[in-house]
């Protein structure tokens, strides 16, 4: 009992001088009271560690200083927004884990966004924490769509991609190119199913048949079988809805299989970081959706440009991601000249925006979806790629109100 | 039918593999003593080993599959004479957890090191190919795999059955009291046969690199699979392991074409069933249950 008060004496004296500091080092600006605190805490958090770590991680914080930067350069001393600190934590991929680091950061960090979140079980954690702190939370990593839909909240806003987005991209284009007859291959977990469903669903709605719906293990390393069933029926495409490891398993047994160039492959959900880890050869040929690619334009290339001074790598559409909805967070924190939740919520529902990320890009209201042009890529062949990280042909720019759903009944704000 | 032949060539593929990197851990159990849980983390190190050496050396698959397993062999025998050696008197268990523990740490370091999204590797040249009879066609790199791993599981059981140390192996496993009174210097040996064991984990990581995804977890349920293979075949048993490892491989390929999400299950309820006809194991000896 001593040695708890004793603790929780020094908690409160370290915070106490933590707040001080802060005001004697940003010092209260004429806005200054508008802004709690005296500082805007941007919270990171995601995996830091894990699976997801190279495709968002510890680069995501790099993407968001850039963002910070941008900001104050473009506001100098009118920048309503003087002090921003960047607080990060790693989730582990954990929904529980996530939940509580959510609370720490908003409690303990003052945090007055959070951004990122991948893993769907995490991300819809986060959004009840969201809610019941009154504090906003911008998703980017996580695909599930029941962030705007029946888990949606004043407070939550789904920046970069869903399932939905995935599925229809990949699925509705692909099936309108020609390729009718799908099998899909999908592990068998909440992501996988819910992949499988959309996948399903929109290749269907675009006129396609599904042959087959295997579900496999999950973790699993041995395809083999899985990739002759699914070949068996001849189908034009088949649709492989693993992730990771996995993902990068299925794909070197299904060149093995001679399948490359023979049947169309399509990727639920892949990041440029699958393709630079695997090699881009065996990818080759390979169609899937991408949320932003850093070589698509000069402009997503002159800001690659400068993540990669930073990094020595290049960004993924969730490093871009986290870029701009941090800097929009700034935009809005401006515009409505107080960090108070409220006022930015009402600043960026409607928002339409372009920026580096977010082409035609619109805040919808009803449901806190952000809608942007999506990309249907496909792997380039190795003779075509002129330099590291140049992996991608755009095949169709998917307009974006093409791209996400319509906004879902289940969600009540 | 010609799918179910093809499922069984499939089937018998995998279980080749199985059984080849089963066969470290069982030759480690038999010698020893130890149950190695780092044989995934080995396997996994010996991949990551190949994938490393491609490209800072430009070392090929060829030369991999003869300088990963000896590399491997000397890190065994570190980590025999480091660590595993003063446990060896006490409970197994304390073995089993210490090499648990190496497990997490040689996982942390390549994470550390070489990131978690994984490494590239292509299939060598000359074995992209694929063979086709009949309506029945595999990859020839799988074919490879298979022949490589019979061989490899022939050439072990004649060096333990048909050779001197071999015997004085074998004699010391089966009862070092006496092997000692009669002059054979028994802990010679430990040390050799564990790096030996080592040496087949990474052997069998070089032969996953080009089909598997080589990452820092790739080892984490790999290992389960190899102790249910081994656990089927009978602890510390080379023959049981070799059966077993078929044996798995046959199943999860059956189980993946007609029952795709119990795939896995399968080859554990196949582990159950074994235990409890036959609580040593197919191959194992009575006092080893």
């Amino acid at each position: 009992m001593h040695r708890k008060k004793t603790l929780a004496l020094a908690a409160t004296a370290v915070s106490g001088s933590l707040v001080l500091a802060a005001c004697g080092g940003g010092g209260p600006s004429a806005s200054g009271g508008k802004i709690s605190d005296g500082k805007v805490v941007l919270g990171l958090l995601n995996d830091q560690s894990g699976v997801y770590k190279d495709l968002s991680g510890p680069n995501s914080k790099v993407a968001i200083q850039m963002a910070i930067d941008d900001y104050k350069a473009k506001y100098g001393d009118k920048a309503v927004a003087k002090d921003i600190e960047i607080v990060t934590a790693d989730h582990q991929n954990k929904p529980d884990i996530a939940n509580t680091k959510a609370q720490e950061m908003y409690d303990r960090d003052k945090a007055d966004i959070i951004l990122d979140v991948p893993t769907s079980s995490a991300a819809l954690a986060v959004a009840n924490q969201a809610k019941a702190k009154k504090k906003l939370f911008i998703d980017i990593g996580a695909g599930t769509t029941a962030l705007t839909g029946k888990s949606c909240n004043k407070y939550t806003f789904h920046w970069a991609y869903d399932t939905y987005m995935l599925a229809h991209g990949t699925g509705g284009v692909v099936v309108k190119n020609g390729g009718k007859k799908w099998s899909i291959v999908y592990p068998d977990y909440a992501f996988g199913q819910d992949m499988n469903k959309s996948f399903t669903a929109a290749v269907q709605q675009a006129g396609g048949t599904i042959q087959q719906s295997i579900p496999t293990p999950f973790p699993n390393d041995n395809f083999a079988t899985y990739i002759t069933k699914a070949q068996s029926t001849n189908p034009d495409v088949i649709g492989i809805m693993a992730a990771g490891g996995d993902l990068i398993n299925f794909v070197k047994q299904f060149n093995q299989a001679g399948l490359q160039g023979k049947t169309d492959l399509a990727v639920g959900l892949m990041f440029i970081t699958d393709i630079h880890s695997l090699g881009v050869d065996q990818f080759q040929g390979t169609k899937f959706t991408d949320a932003w690619y850093w070589n698509f334009d000069d402009q997503n290339r002159a800001w690659a440009d400068k993540f990669k001074e930073k990094t020595g790598t290049r960004p993924s559409f969730a490093h871009a991601g986290n870029y701009s909805a941090a800097l929009q967070y700034l935009e809005a924190v401006q515009r409505a000249g107080t960090d108070d939740a409220d006022a930015v919520v009402k600043q960026l529902e409607g928002k339409k925006i372009n920026d580096v990320f977010l082409r035609n890009g619109e805040i919808r209201a009803a449901d806190h979806s952000v809608l942007h042009d999506a990309y249907l890529v496909q792997v380039k062949n190795k003779s075509e790629v002129k330099e590291d990280w140049d992996y991608e042909k755009v095949l169709e720019t998917i307009p974006a109100q093409e791209a996400f759903g319509p906004v879902s009944g289940d969600c009540k704000m | 039918m010609s799918a179910f032949l093809q499922y069984t060539l499939q089937g018998l593929a995998a279980g080749g593999f199985y059984a080849l990197a089963a066969l470290g851990l069982a030759v480690i159990f038999g010698v020893l003593g130890v149950v190695n849980f780092s044989h995934g983390a080995c396997y996994m190190l010996g991949a990551v080993a190949s994938a490393v050496l491609l490209d800072t050396l430009g070392l090929s698959f060829w030369w991999a599959l003869l300088v990963v397993p000896v590399l491997m062999f000397v890190f065994g025998v570190l980590m025999e004479r480091l660590l595993v050696q003063w446990l060896l008197r006490l409970d197994p268990l304390y073995n089993f957890l210490l090499t648990f523990g190496i497990t997490l740490v040689l996982v942390d370091l390549v994470k550390r090191r070489y990131g978690v999204s994984g490494l590239p590797y292509q299939l060598p040249p000359g074995l992209d190919g694929r063979v086709t009879v009949g309506s029945v066609s595999l990859s020839l790199y799988q074919v490879f795999v298979t022949l490589f791993a019979v061989l490899v599981c022939v050439a072990v059981w004649a060096l333990l059955t048909q050779t001197r140390i071999g015997m004085i192996v074998r004699a010391s496993t089966e009862d070092a009291e006496r092997s000692r009174a009669l002059g054979i210097n028994v802990g010679r040996w430990v040390t050799p046969v564990f790096g030996f064991g080592i040496g087949l984990a990474g052997l069998s990581g070089v032969l996953a690199a080009p089909f598997r995804a080589i990452t820092a977890d790739m080892g984490s349920n790999f290992v389960i699979i190899l102790f249910a293979v081994v656990v089927i075949g009978g602890l510390g048993s080379i023959l049981g392991a070799v059966v077993a490892g078929f044996l798995v491989g046959l199943v999860e390929a059956y189980g993946q074409a007609y029952a795709p999400s119990f795939a896995q299950v399968l080859i554990f309820v196949l582990m159950a069933l074994v235990v409890l006809v036959r609580p040593s194991g197919l191959f194992g000896r009575e006092e080893a249950a």
